[in-house]
């Protein structure tokens, strides 16, 4: 309308303008509110898969430690290297250097990699030192991962080994405590929720699912004092004679607690690598044996017992044979009248033989069914054997005869140990534990008085003229017996081969510990029980009552009473 | 012809009351300005959220502002009469910079865009998206409108070389919003019906041929698009992470630095293309409700500058600014929504980047000179 001015656009031509942008702010709008609002719940659940993530909480399995606290068997924290090897770089150079930190063969390396090249998992190296696990998470290569793990580890390493047993990598118990008491030391690990980002890093924690329960600790009955005191010395007999093996059972005549277990050969729970199975054996509990004559005192409490024997009865032993059956029994030479602690003194199997026969014919049996030969001692070893006893009814003289010296019959050295503390404890006997015993049970087989005169009669065989003075110890009254077997070969009894046994009780007046050792196959001149078994008993029980801080019972007044 | 070329919009005024106060002394306009820093303001808490908490980058977004407002208040003063006359220089030295990018551009991101001239690093297809309106609104304002054949298909060979060279770089969303610069213009200026079909049909007949033409990752983009799942961990993961964040923001959102999938590095380009993501997630609806309402009330206020300033040449240069601003918002929030094919278009103010606010600005610049200066034009 202005001079000059010419036409633009008409009404039509903006109208149109503000309808399209009407129509295209319309559509916008009802886009946003259609992601906002109507496919809200679907979006926001896609968000929520691609950042929450639940993951486990590591807890660590229990520890086992002796009485007194001292550590077995605890886990430490370690770093597992992980890799995702979709996510891991092409070049070569990085992986020569990551091959290089991890320690590896980096040919070795590549080929691994290559074998997992499609999955999403493998383990790099598992529980590594920090320093390791340091200098790889630095290089900061993608597809790279560590994760916490514990390891176990072993302080008292081949000390307690056969005891306490041995984990796998993942922390299961495998042999040993570690296996039998599997569920009570594991953990159980707790699960949270949290946010990560694109790149796999944890920014926040959001929530607890489930909180880590870590294992709870197994108290053993083992005081660690003893048990290296028993290991040292085991270990230098079983050197010194060049034996095959041995073990030793320290009690605790009171309640039956185990306060040492060792064997000999032993391995060392802490380093794997190289294990022989014959020396992961806890020999003490899973090794049968015929006792032979370190279980005569038992025939004699078991005469004494039926009341057809006293004490101070004489008992013929000549000619020093017994014939049954065909069978002969001979002692070592002909004793003569004998009275029931001359038969232990001079380990006569004629005098036991004889006393054994006088009595009803499952009697002794019973008896020895009732001192725990027979079964399993209760400790929940794995593999614990239950030796052999042959049944009662019916039994023929000879079998009666040979059980009452300990032939005829297996057992294990823990319940040789379990039926030694009958005679500790006054008759009564206690369950083998290896856990620590608040409150003992108690069962009573022997009369105490039985029990008080057996043990004044092993009190002879550390006397001078017994057959085990070397188990003596100075200042103290002890009482024991000694044994040596031939061993059972596959052809019958092997002459040459050994096994030298020593059962003792120590202080005689208030008994407080019960040890049987037994060393197998000593090589050389000297292999009976009193010379290779006895000495070990005395060197550890004497030093053990010192550790405990007995009371001396038979004072030392330069040879004067 | 009797068109009535007065725009006569319901609730729209001839003219702007022009009262003369503080601002349009300085040749500003205040609501215009006012909403601008707004969405300035806006822009950079966005941003910082988006960023990471880069406080950094978000002060140099700031800076780049300042400077932009600077050159807004520049622009502002020189009047429309030199601009319509200096507009084919301005227009001849955009074009030659373009072609001097063909051969000696530097490469960004697989893209020729940048000329550098020294210190300075320049992207010539910025320029253009003034230079081509302020050309196209030059040449059409002194023929007889609506324009005849000659002139129209001057105009149109004006249109197309420079939207053919950015798209060439390639710079597909550069190009599109030269291109929507100059169409509005040609629209307004009176393109007959006919025309207008002609074209859409030559464009329709040409996709086959345009497709061609296209770089295999635009057409990837373009299939992305039509659907987001072909492929979900390579193109389409844009386009699916921007929705997650978008939907997963709800009604009223994380809260401001709450976000997960911008923060926690799931949505790719989140301070640049995809800045509306974040603020969706963190502020839900309404967040974005009401950052579009300031962008439509600078739109509104736009128009109303338009619609009430009289010479062809004002009307035109000023409805194309505006128009393409919206342009602008409507392909980004439609590309980001889903709505439209990834084309690398940033949100006005709010995207971190220094030229394009620049290049707003100006254009802010030209509509507040257009507003504020008394019209001579064809006096």
């Amino acid at each position: 309308m202005s001079n000059g001015m010419q036409p633009v656009a008409g009404n039509w031509r903006l109208r149109l303008v503000w309808l399209l942008l009407a129509s295209l702010l319309l559509l916008v709008s009802g886009r946003l509110i259609q992601l906002h609002l109507f496919e809200r719940d679907f979006l926001q659940r896609q968000g929520d898969v691609r950042t929450l993530r639940v993951e486990t909480i590591p807890a660590n399995r229990g520890m086992i430690t002796d009485r007194h606290g001292e550590p077995l068997a605890i886990s430490s924290p370690v770093t597992t290297l992980w890799a995702n090897p979709r996510q891991l770089p092409d070049d070569l150079v990085v992986i020569r250097n990551l091959a290089q930190a991890l320690g590896e063969n980096p040919q070795l390396f590549v080929r691994r990699l290559q074998r997992f090249a499609d999955r999403e998992f493998m383990y790099l190296r598992r529980q590594v030192t920090p320093d390791i696990a340091e200098s790889v998470l630095s290089q900061q290569i993608p597809g790279v991962y560590a994760m916490d793990e514990f390891r176990r580890y072993y302080p008292a390493g081949e000390v307690a080994a056969h005891l306490v047993g041995f984990t796998n990598v993942d922390e299961r118990g495998q042999e040993g405590l570690e296996l039998a008491w599997d569920h009570w030391l594991q953990a159980s690990a707790g699960r949270k929720r949290v946010l990560k980002d694109l790149k796999g890093r944890t920014i926040r924690n959001l929530a607890v699912l489930q909180y880590p329960q870590p294992g709870q600790t197994l108290t053993l009955s083992l005081d660690m004092r003893l048990q290296y005191l028993a290991y040292r010395e085991l270990k230098a007999v079983v050197d010194q004679h060049q034996a095959v093996s041995g073990s030793l059972i320290l009690l605790d005549a009171r309640t039956g607690e185990v306060l040492a277990m060792v064997n000999q050969p032993a391995f060392n729970p802490n380093n794997r690598s190289q294990l022989d199975l014959a020396r992961l054996r806890n020999r003490a509990l899973v090794d049968l044996f015929e006792p032979g004559s370190v279980i005569k005192p038992l025939s004699v409490a078991v005469a004494l017992q039926s009341g057809q024997f006293t004490a101070d009865q004489k008992i013929d032993t000549s000619p020093g044979v017994i014939r049954l059956a065909g069978q002969t029994i001979r002692d070592f030479r002909n004793y003569g009248q004998l009275t029931p602690g001359q038969i232990i003194a001079h380990s006569s199997n004629v005098g036991v033989a004889r006393m054994i026969l006088e009595l009803p014919d499952e009697m002794l049996v019973n008896y020895y069914d009732a001192l725990g030969f027979g079964r399993a001692t209760g400790t929940g070893f794995p593999g614990e054997g239950s030796g052999v006893l042959p049944g009662g009814f019916g039994i023929s003289r000879i079998k009666r005869a040979t059980l009452s010296y300990g032939y005829g019959l297996s057992v294990t050295l823990g319940q040789l140990a379990q039926a030694y503390m009958v005679l500790a404890d006054h008759g009564r006997l206690h369950p083998l534990s290896l856990l620590k015993v608040n409150d003992p049970i108690t069962v009573q087989v022997f009369d105490p008085e039985v029990v008080r005169e057996v043990l004044e009669m092993m009190e002879r065989v550390v006397q001078p003229g017994g057959t085990g003075t070397r188990a003596a110890i100075p200042g103290y009254r002890v009482a024991g017996k000694t044994g040596t077997v031939h061993k059972l070969g596959s052809e019958g009894y092997r002459s040459g081969d050994y096994i030298a046994t020593f059962a003792g009780i120590a202080p005689v007046s208030d008994p407080r510990l019960v040890a049987v050792v037994m060393i197998d196959s000593p090589k050389g001149q000297e292999y009976f029980g009193g010379e290779v078994a006895a000495p070990v008993f005395s060197r550890v029980v004497g030093h053990a009552l010192r550790i405990m801080d007995v009371p001396p019972d038979a004072p030392l007044n330069n040879g004067r009473p | 012809m009797p068109r009535d070329f007065q725009w006569n919009l319901p609730g729209a005024h001839h003219h702007l009351k022009r009262k003369e106060n503080l601002f349009t002394r300085i040749h500003l306009d205040g609501w215009l300005l006012l909403a601008l820093l707004l969405l300035m303001g806006v822009g950079l808490l966005v941003l910082y959220s988006a960023t990471g908490g880069n406080l950094n980058a978000t002060l140099a977004q700031g800076y780049r502002f300042a400077l932009a407002l600077v050159v807004m208040l520049v622009v502002a003063q020189v009047p429309p009469r030199y601009m319509k006359r200096w507009a084919p220089a301005v227009f001849a030295i955009a074009l030659l910079m373009l072609v001097a990018v063909l051969f000696m551009g530097t490469d960004a991101k697989g893209a020729q865009r940048w000329l550098v001239l020294g210190p300075v690093r320049f992207q010539p297809s910025e320029l253009m998206k003034l230079a081509l309106p302020l050309m196209l609104a030059s040449y059409l304002s002194q023929r007889h409108l609506p324009p005849g054949w000659k002139h129209l298909f001057i105009a149109t060979v004006i249109l197309v070389v420079p939207v053919l060279l950015i798209a060439r770089q390639p710079d597909l969303g550069t190009s599109v919003l030269v291109a929507a610069s100059g169409l509005v213009v040609l629209f307004l200026a009176g393109l007959s019906w006919k025309l207008i079909f002609f074209f859409i049909g030559l464009g329709m007949a040409a996709l086959p041929a345009l497709w061609m033409l296209l770089h295999d990752y635009q057409k990837n983009r373009v299939l992305t698009f039509l659907n987001p799942e072909r492929d979900p961990l390579g193109t389409g993961w844009n386009i699916i992470q921007s929705k997650t964040a978008i939907g997963s923001g709800g009604l009223e959102g994380k809260g401001w630095l709450q976000g997960t999938q911008s923060r926690l590095e799931f949505l790719p380009e989140r301070h640049t293309d995809f800045i509306i993501a974040v603020l969706a997630e963190e502020t839900g609806l309404i967040g974005v409700s009401l950052l579009l309402a300031l962008y439509l009330f600078i739109i509104w206020r736009g128009m109303l500058i338009a619609t009430s300033v009289e010479g062809t040449f004002s009307r035109l240069l000023a409805s194309s600014i505006i128009l393409t601003f919206f342009v602008y918002v409507f392909v980004n929030i439609g590309m980001v929504s889903g709505l439209l094919p990834v084309v690398g278009v940033p949100l006005p103010l709010v995207s971190f980047g220094g030229t394009s606010s620049l290049t707003l600005m100006a254009g802010f610049g030209i509509l507040m000179s257009i507003h504020t200066h008394k019209s001579l034009l064809n006096k």
